[in-house]
């Protein structure tokens, strides 16, 4: 049996992200086939959380009144080591280039990936 | 080819009390009446969209309203390239006989028709609603996201970017039209309230009401000799998380379409229509078509390379920084500029010998892009 994958847009504390046997691709929006070969069985995988800030960005204007209380919060793209990018947010002291690794925060009623220093930062 | 005969632009800011349809009356009539065509010549329309006034068949009910009974006629919408999107569909359009003359036209009362929290979360949702919306990511954090790793890549300073805003607001303080006019400095943009790192308040275009139209007819119908003689696309990504990379975009191999179907190369280009929902955008798109080398877009503003009698003059008119930005009809402005500079009645801005412009928008996140070149025949 497979351990259940985690998926934080799902209310998992983990990511999750898809690969193509077919193809060796390897992409983040979950979605029923390969998007580069078109193959009909992409395998979903855990993402272990570890990566690199790819971009950040400091929110001071947030959209929502809920959200007006967290800000600033910082919000970073980060490549995952699978090979896969995704925007979470982040630890305010990230820059781009930094290691960093996922835990999970509530953000307004929900659980969102959350990037911190990971040792041998840069 | 085809001709734009007319154009028609109201000022941009706030227009209480004029909805989406009010605002694109007043375009399309100024736009009729500068062609010289009457509503019965138009077979033609081309709408986009309202976010004030969401709608199934935007152009059936804009036709009714103004009083057209076109054989042709619908809406598309690709976000901020959509005014150009419907310039260079126009423009097949009558190049392959399906209508004579085209009303393309957009208003949108985006300013007074909704509160500005709610205009805010409209346009956030170009974001993905499962990956990054519920992050509280809006459009300036797309693009603060952008522009944190353009500038990391290229070594442009904060002040760079403030160049543009402050020439855009030089270029408006000419136009009676425009939104903000009064001068401002580097300085003044660089101590503007943050928004979304690195992008300040001056750094991002304002929310705005107006509307703009402009007529693409298959033969000419006044002295005016604008054509429309190259066009091209490039759609990379819609997501800003899944875009291939954040220094390289489309704007490049969509403008470059364009110039080889108008048989140019970027040097025969003398004026520029580029769009400048923040000054990163201007920066990049800038940087990539060609028009600046990486790095230098900022340092050229601030010699006047791009002012009204400088060597490419630039969004004269003032841009969506300072004209204003009222969604579909924001780049709209800048063709009607761009055909005020070409036919000579762009006054205290006019240009010297304008005689090819390259125009250019983007829509999501440097996720669309549409490129026309057009110019003054001999």
């Amino acid at each position: 049996m497979t351990a259940e994958i985690l998926d934080w847009t799902r209310g998992g504390a983990g990511i999750a992200y898809q690969t193509c046997a077919s193809c060796g691709a390897v992409w983040y929006f979950q979605r029923g086939f390969c998007p580069v070969c078109g193959d009909g069985n992409p395998v979903t995988r855990q993402a272990s959380g570890a990566g690199t800030v790819y971009a950040r960005t400091s929110v001071a204007r947030a959209p929502t009144e809920e959200l007006r209380a967290h800000a600033p919060y910082l919000i970073v793209l980060v490549d995952a080591d699978e090979g896969f990018r995704l925007m979470a947010h982040g630890d305010p002291t990230l820059e781009i280039g930094d290691w960093v690794r996922a835990r999970f925060i509530d953000l307004a009623g929900r659980k969102i990936p959350y990037f911190e220093p990971a040792d041998g930062r840069r | 080819m085809s001709w734009i005969t007319g154009v028609g632009l109201t000022a941009y800011g706030k227009h209480p009390g004029r909805g989406t349809l009010d605002l694109m009356s007043d375009a399309a009539a100024a736009a009729l009446a500068d062609a010289q065509l009457e509503r019965a010549e138009v077979d033609g329309l081309v709408c986009g969209y309202s976010t004030t006034m969401p709608h199934l068949m935007l152009a059936t009910v804009f036709a009714e309203h103004f009083g057209l009974k076109p054989t042709y006629a619908h809406a598309i919408q690709v976000g901020g390239a959509t005014g150009f999107a419907m310039a260079m569909l126009a423009h097949h359009l009558t190049e392959s006989g399906v209508a004579r003359n085209i009303l393309v036209v957009a208003g949108e009362n985006r300013l007074t028709g909704q509160s500005r929290d709610s205009a805010i979360q409209t346009l956030a949702q170009v974001g993905h609603p499962a990956y990054e919306v519920p992050l509280g990511a809006t459009i300036p954090a797309y693009y603060g996201l952008v522009a944190s790793r353009y500038i990391h890549e290229y070594g442009h300073r904060e002040a760079d970017l403030a160049e543009l805003a402050v020439l855009m607001r030089r270029h408006a303080s000419l136009h009676s039209g425009a939104q903000y006019r009064e001068p401002i400095t580097v300085e003044t943009v660089l101590g503007s309230k943050s928004i979304a790192s690195p992008l300040k308040l001056l750094d991002c275009c304002p929310v705005s009401d107006g509307g703009a139209a402009f007529v693409v007819s298959r033969d000419r119908s006044n002295d005016f000799a604008v054509r429309i003689i190259g066009t091209g696309q490039a759609h990379t990504h819609q997501h800003v998380s899944a875009a291939a990379s954040l220094t390289q975009f489309g704007a490049a191999s969509s403008a470059a379409r364009a110039q080889e179907a108008a048989g140019v190369a970027i040097g025969d280009i003398d004026y520029a229509a580029i769009y400048d929902s923040f000054t990163i955008t201007l920066t990049i798109l800038l940087e990539e078509i060609g028009l600046a080398a990486r790095g230098a877009a900022g340092r050229l503003a601030a010699e006047g390379h791009f002012n009204h009698d400088g060597k490419l003059p630039l969004n004269t008119h003032g841009g969506l920084l300072s004209y204003g930005h009222c969604g579909v009809g924001g780049a709209m402005a800048h063709l009607v500029e761009t055909h005020l500079q070409l036919t000579g009645r762009a006054g205290k801005r006019q240009a010297r010998n304008v005689r090819r412009a390259l125009l250019h928008g983007d829509g999501g996140v440097l996720s669309s892009h549409v490129s026309l070149v057009v110019e003054r025949a001999a």
